[in-house]
């Protein structure tokens, strides 16, 4: 089956992360904090929560999917694509599945001084990722075939003083440099993280 | 987890106000910790003046935005429409993204009542009932950090209704941006908190201040500047002032990162310490072994110095004379590095040894840019994508000589050229390493490669964008069928 242009943008495929991610069901929470949210913007106002529920969407079910876009668009009186437009602009928001563990790291100046480049390679030889199929523009997440990790080249993490650094999920790691990737990965095959 | 260096103690040259308390032994973020050092105590104090006596002592104070323009504060509070009858809106640019920029990380991980009070004051002096502190994504912990002491603030009676019972209301939400660079510009940031792209608008002539969030007057601060007000409310104006040097007062957060002993911020009288004493003193000097190269003074953004330059300033020196100045003797002020050829920026000064090679680092600065271009103008569009290919392929050793040429074309005709600064963001560090480091990036280029068309139709392109005429004689190319 061929796809229209319109369908391949909003199309989510299916990654070896997938399994990790609920798919997205419109639940009490969600509806909390979309009331919470539209709570903070005048009234007629409502696009301006486009953000936030795309974050809490996001969070929970690890990427923005088309139903995700429909809801949240039929949920601020605004059209879909004005929620894709939105979905696709923002290097921080996502379409198919990550890996449960997303490692950002920064590729930035002084963290590409500081080795980041090393640690990424490290990462993904620790993790059996290949990134050969990454572009930063369109592809830049890499997950790998057990699905438990992903990688990302992330832009500036504001942290140049102990670099290099990434964030895993929502968790900030100061000063990983290649020789510690083990002990990060480690930190995580067990337990969660904050996401 | 941002590390808490607990105890450290300051360089003996810093002066500490913004980062009192950053770092600091037995210190938390939580508004207990704030209230028994004597925290909200100018919030009550500006409760107490009138709205217009506080944006003067902010001008008096002289302080400068610290978010990368250096724009006067209290100025720009003067430009909502003096008639205006529409609500008021105070925006905190919290997205700090500028590479080599990390002192807003502290403030809003280790002391967010500053900001707090520093914003409630500003809103009172601007009259606005609603702020937005607008937040990168990159800060998960921080947005969860500033919800929870906004609402430790509300419950004390510092945000919300009838603020100390001044009949001034407040209310301030977090908002998270999605890591996208161009929010860091104040009216792209305006768009994304509508919901939209980050488009930047076109000014002037409608400023923010006019015309801002919802077409209603807005200001936009960053975190740094929001918490000098609180220090100018409880010093004076004046007395701020005799802070730091003249037209450039206060202190200043620098950020010093990359190849230096010592990394870290330091919190300084503005134009108080000079390039030597920061790198040498301050950062602990070069790693072994090495010597500085080059430094970026202001953000990646600004241009780059050599740190064997001098400088000449005019005007500068005793009764009018000119003024020598070598690298090592520039006061870090907006002024100086100014007049030096580069701006003080946002206060991220990344250092390069002898080890780094400069086209190496001008194409990491140049995939950063390509990569956070909005993608609105076509100049910076599509010339941010090309100086990222042409330096690709110098890293690659792919290059030929005039390719650094067409390198500094493409620059010179993104800058000056876009709706917002984006543009001279990504064409100044192009167009300076190549001015200041043209042999050496001349030197990894390789003759008689022919990756560059050179075909007729290239020639012509060239020649009108060089704006020089085709030599007489020569063979006529263009075929216009």
């Amino acid at each position: 089956m061929s796809l229209t242009p319109l369908e391949e943008n909003v199309a989510s495929h299916e990654t070896p992360g997938s399994k990790f991610f609920p798919p997205f069901a419109v639940t009490p929470e969600l509806e909390a904090e979309a009331g919470k949210r539209l709570a903070q913007f005048p009234e007629d106002r409502k696009r301006s929560a486009v953000l936030p529920l795309l974050h809490y969407v996001q969070h929970h079910h690890g990427f923005i999917s088309a139903e995700a876009i429909d809801w949240v668009a039929a949920r601020l009186d605004i059209t879909p694509v004005k929620v894709l437009e939105v979905v696709t602009f923002y290097p921080g928001f996502r379409q198919s599945a990550p890996g449960q563990f997303h490692v950002r790291v920064c590729r930035t100046l002084s963290c590409a001084m500081g080795g980041s480049h090393e640690l990424m390679k490290k990462l993904c030889e620790l993790t059996g990722i290949d990134r050969t199929s990454c572009d930063a523009h369109h592809h830049p997440i890499a997950v790998s075939p057990c699905g438990k990790w992903s990688v990302e080249f992330a832009e500036c993490l504001a942290s140049c003083g102990t670099a290099p650094v990434c964030l895993v999920n929502d968790d900030f790691h100061e000063a990983v440099t290649a020789d510690k990737a083990q002990t990060l990965l480690d930190s995580y095959s067990n337990g969660s993280s904050s996401h | 987890m941002i590390s808490y260096k607990s105890g450290k103690q300051p360089d003996s040259r810093e002066y500490r106000l913004i980062f009192k308390n950053v770092d600091r032994e037995g210190w938390d973020p939580s508004i207990d910790c704030y209230l028994r050092d004597g925290g909200y105590e100018e919030l009550r104090k500006a409760m107490g003046m009138e709205p217009k006596a506080i944006t003067e002592e902010v001008k008096k104070s002289g302080l400068r935005g610290r978010g990368g323009a250096g724009f006067p504060t209290g100025l720009k509070w003067t430009f909502i429409p003096p008639n205006n009858t529409k609500p008021v809106y105070l925006i905190c640019n919290c997205d700090e993204s500028e590479p080599g920029t990390f002192k807003d990380r502290y403030i809003v991980h280790q002391d967010p009542h500053q900001l707090i009070e520093g914003m409630v004051i500003a809103c009172f002096a601007v009259g606005a009932k609603v702020a937005y502190i607008y937040i990168r994504e990159e800060f998960p912990e921080a947005a969860i950090i500033l919800e929870n002491a906004i609402q430790e603030a509300r419950e004390k009676n510092f945000v919300g209704k009838n603020v100390l019972g001044s009949g001034f209301d407040v209310e301030i939400h977090v908002h998270r941006g999605a890591a996208a660079y161009i929010c860091g510009e104040e009216t792209g940031l305006i768009e994304s908190l509508e919901g939209k792209r980050a488009y930047p608008r076109i000014k002037p002539p409608y400023f923010p201040a006019a015309l801002g969030l919802y077409l209603c007057p807005t200001i936009v601060n960053n975190v740094e500047s929001l918490c000098h007000v609180k220090h100018i409310v409880r010093m004076g104006g004046e007395e701020y002032a005799k802070l730091g040097v003249k037209n450039n007062t206060g202190t200043r957060i620098l950020c010093v990162s990359g190849d230096v002993k010592k990394p870290g911020y330091f919190e300084v009288e503005v134009g108080k310490v000079t390039m030597r004493e920061l790198l040498y003193d301050m950062c602990g000097g070069p790693k072994d072994g090495r010597t500085f190269k080059a430094v970026i003074p202001g953000g990646s953004s600004a241009k780059i110095l050599r740190c064997d330059e001098t400088f000449t300033l005019r005007g500068k020196g005793p009764e009018g004379s000119d003024l020598q100045l070598s690298f090592w003797d520039i006061p870090m002020d907006f002024d100086s590095l100014a007049a030096c050829g580069t701006m003080a920026g946002s206060g991220g000064v990344i250092v390069m040894d002898d080890t780094r090679k400069m086209s190496w680092v001008l194409n990491n600065l140049n995939t950063f840019y390509a990569h956070e271009s909005c993608g609105q103008c076509t100049p910076c569009r599509e010339g941010s994508m090309w100086m990222k290919k042409i330096s690709d392929r110098l890293v690659a050793g792919d290059a030929a000589p005039e390719d650094i040429a067409t390198l500094e074309s493409v620059a010179y005709q993104i800058d000056g050229r876009t709706i917002c600064a984006f543009g001279e963001a990504s064409s100044w560090p192009v167009e300076a390493i190549i001015a200041k480091f043209r042999e050496e990036l001349l030197s990894e280029t390789h003759a008689g490669i022919e990756n560059v068309p050179h075909n007729p139709e290239a020639e012509a392109q060239r020649r009108f964008l060089n704006h020089t005429p085709a030599e007489p004689g020569a063979p006529v190319t263009a075929d216009i069928a």
